[in-house]
């Protein structure tokens, strides 16, 4: 009973860092029609600036410290985002695929910049030492690391739904996922809402590569490419454009490749791999998405 | 006064020229219907109006060119467009498509003039607007331009597929608004256009063929050959 909570607290954790590449990742996507493949970069960036932060400005790994290193790691890869959607995206307005090959430069780049800068080996991230004790949790130890991974996670998906909600950016941003045009002919540049959705996907991402860090001991460009990889079938698998899918399925996702990885090391990726062609067998359009006419 | 002029618009999409050279005008307070049989790009002027397609040639909304002018200027600066299939937003509740159309902050006087023209829509406000029935989806397209000071409105088949009841009650909230509203109605019911337009305008095959009076839909011989429909019943 034990294993099981462990296996699923944690897998649920490991969840919550897809659910934060995932978030942007299916917005942009939504909304804009753009299969974003800079979104690794972000988590990147958010990484390597938490880790500048935390360990040029802050000297000790407390945990307020930890959280403001995230807060200015997300920061900075929302405002990297947002750069490029303006410098980059706007200017290719509706050419889709030469959109996709700007993101994939943009990732290039940002990864070759950073590994010629910081190598490409592993540097400690300061982690406060109670991440790294475990939780009795009915009997389970749980690392609490995880804990944080979840929390956070928990409070992007709630600042998300009440952003989408209850503002009027997050009924245009809902609107335009639906039917771009009209919202335009409604009289509302809905171009403003690509700007908003590329700052929080970044943002969101950013947050993830701090976390990302600190599940992975440590931060190197190398790293968002695997997460990049799940942030996708996450999306693909949630419904494009659903950030509810997003979460539900990176749950989903966390926890299965958790279990199977338990009884074989290894298994993980195979069996999400099989999930994937199942869900795209079965419906297409993903657990949330919307069914494609 | 004219509130619209188009004068020699094309648009090509891809390879297909779907319009050639359309030019008419859309009186101030009147309603100009524009006719003509299935596929003759009635909804792709409208669209070029819009700046949804690409178009050239002039079009002038009180003197002032829109072409060029993106989307969302042209429907911000008073051209309130409700289109062929009505478009509204599925996922969203009646009062969030409502909300989202109203560019400025919706007045309860306006709101309860919209209700008062489809009470219907009045106690569905929370309803998501996927849910609502063909009619009912209509009305809010239509509500939806009718919650803004416009200069000029584009309604695109209103009536298109309704049960005869609703094509009814569509048609007198049309004219309720028509009273008030300057409008381009594309519209193949032609007892409606008969009791709302005071002018017509028939295209074929991406031109314009007649510009003038509604009084020529008596003339049935024309109406057969130019709308390919006789002048008493409906199109199919
Ligand atoms: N996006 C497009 N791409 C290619 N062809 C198009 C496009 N939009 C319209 N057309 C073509 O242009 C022509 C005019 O279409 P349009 O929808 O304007 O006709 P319509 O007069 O509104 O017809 P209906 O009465 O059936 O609604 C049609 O032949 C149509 O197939
Ligand atoms: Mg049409």
């Amino acid at each position: 009973m034990s294993t099981f909570l462990l296996m699923t607290i944690t897998g649920i954790g490991l969840g919550a860092l897809y659910f934060l590449v995932a978030s942007g990742l299916t917005l942009i996507y939504g909304l804009m029609g753009v299969l974003n493949f800079a979104h690794g970069a972000f988590l990147s960036i958010g990484a390597f600036v938490g880790l500048w932060f935390a360990t040029s400005i802050m000297k000790e790994a407390t945990i307020p410290n930890f959280i403001l290193a995230m807060i200015v790691g997300g920061l900075a890869a929302g405002f990297f985002a947002l750069l490029m959607e303006q410098l980059l995206i706007t200017r290719l307005y509706d050419r889709h695929i030469d959109q996709v090959l700007v993101t994939v430069g943009v990732a290039l780049v940002v990864g070759a910049v950073l590994g010629g800068w910081f190598g490409n080996d592993l540097r400690l991230f300061p982690t406060p030492l109670w991440f790294l004790t475990g939780i009795n949790f009915f009997g389970a130890i749980i690392p609490a690391d995880r804990i944080i991974y979840i929390a956070t996670a928990v409070g992007l998906l709630i600042g998300n739904w009440a952003l989408l909600r209850f503002t009027r950016i997050g009924l245009i941003i809902r609107a335009g996922v639906e039917n771009r045009n009209m919202v335009n002919a409604l009289g509302i540049n809905v171009r403003r809402a690509f700007s908003t959705v590329f700052f929080l996907g970044g943002f969101a991402a950013g947050i993830g590569g701090v976390l990302v860090s600190v599940y992975s001991s440590g931060v190197s460009p190398l790293i968002a490419g695997t997460y990049l990889i799940y942030g996708f079938v996450v999306v693909v698998i949630g419904g494009m454009g659903s950030v509810t899918g997003s979460f539900v399925a990176a749950m989903l996702i966390g926890v299965i490749k958790q279990f199977a990885n338990y009884y074989v090391t290894g298994l993980g990726d195979f069996v999400i791999a099989l999930l994937l062609a199942g869900v795209l067998l079965v419906r297409p359009q993903g657990l949330f998405g919307k069914r494609i006419s | 006064m004219n509130a619209l002029e188009l004068a020699d618009v094309s648009v090509r999409i891809n390879q297909a020229q779907i319009l050639h050279g359309v030019s008419f005008t859309a009186p101030k307070n009147q309603v100009t219907a524009l006719l003509g049989r299935n596929g003759v790009g009635k909804s792709s002027t409208l669209k070029a109006i819009m700046s949804l397609y690409s178009p050239t040639g002039s079009i002038k909304l009180n003197g002032t060119e829109l072409i060029g002018t993106p989307t969302h200027a042209i429907a911000a600066s008073g051209v309130a467009y409700v289109p062929e299939d009505r478009e509204i937003f599925a996922t969203l509740s009646v009062k969030e498509n409502l909300s989202l159309a109203s560019r400025s902050k919706i007045s309860s006087e306006k709101m309860s003039r919209v209700f008062e023209i489809f009470p219907d829509l009045s106690t569905r406000q929370e309803q998501r607007a996927g849910t609502l029935s063909g009619g009912q989806q209509q009305m809010l397209s239509l509500s939806r331009a009718l919650l803004n000071d416009n200069q000029i409105l584009l309604v695109d088949e209103p009536t298109k597929g309704l049960a005869p009841k609703l094509v009814t009650e569509v048609a007198d909230a049309l004219a309720e608004v028509a009273k008030r509203e300057t409008m381009i109605l594309v519209e193949q019911n032609l007892a409606l256009v008969k009791r709302i337009a005071q002018k017509i305008v028939v295209m074929d095959q991406g031109k314009i063929i007649f510009e003038g009076a509604p009084e020529k839909l008596s003339d049935s011989v024309w109406v057969q050959s130019v709308l390919g429909v006789s002048n008493r019943g409906k199109h199919s």
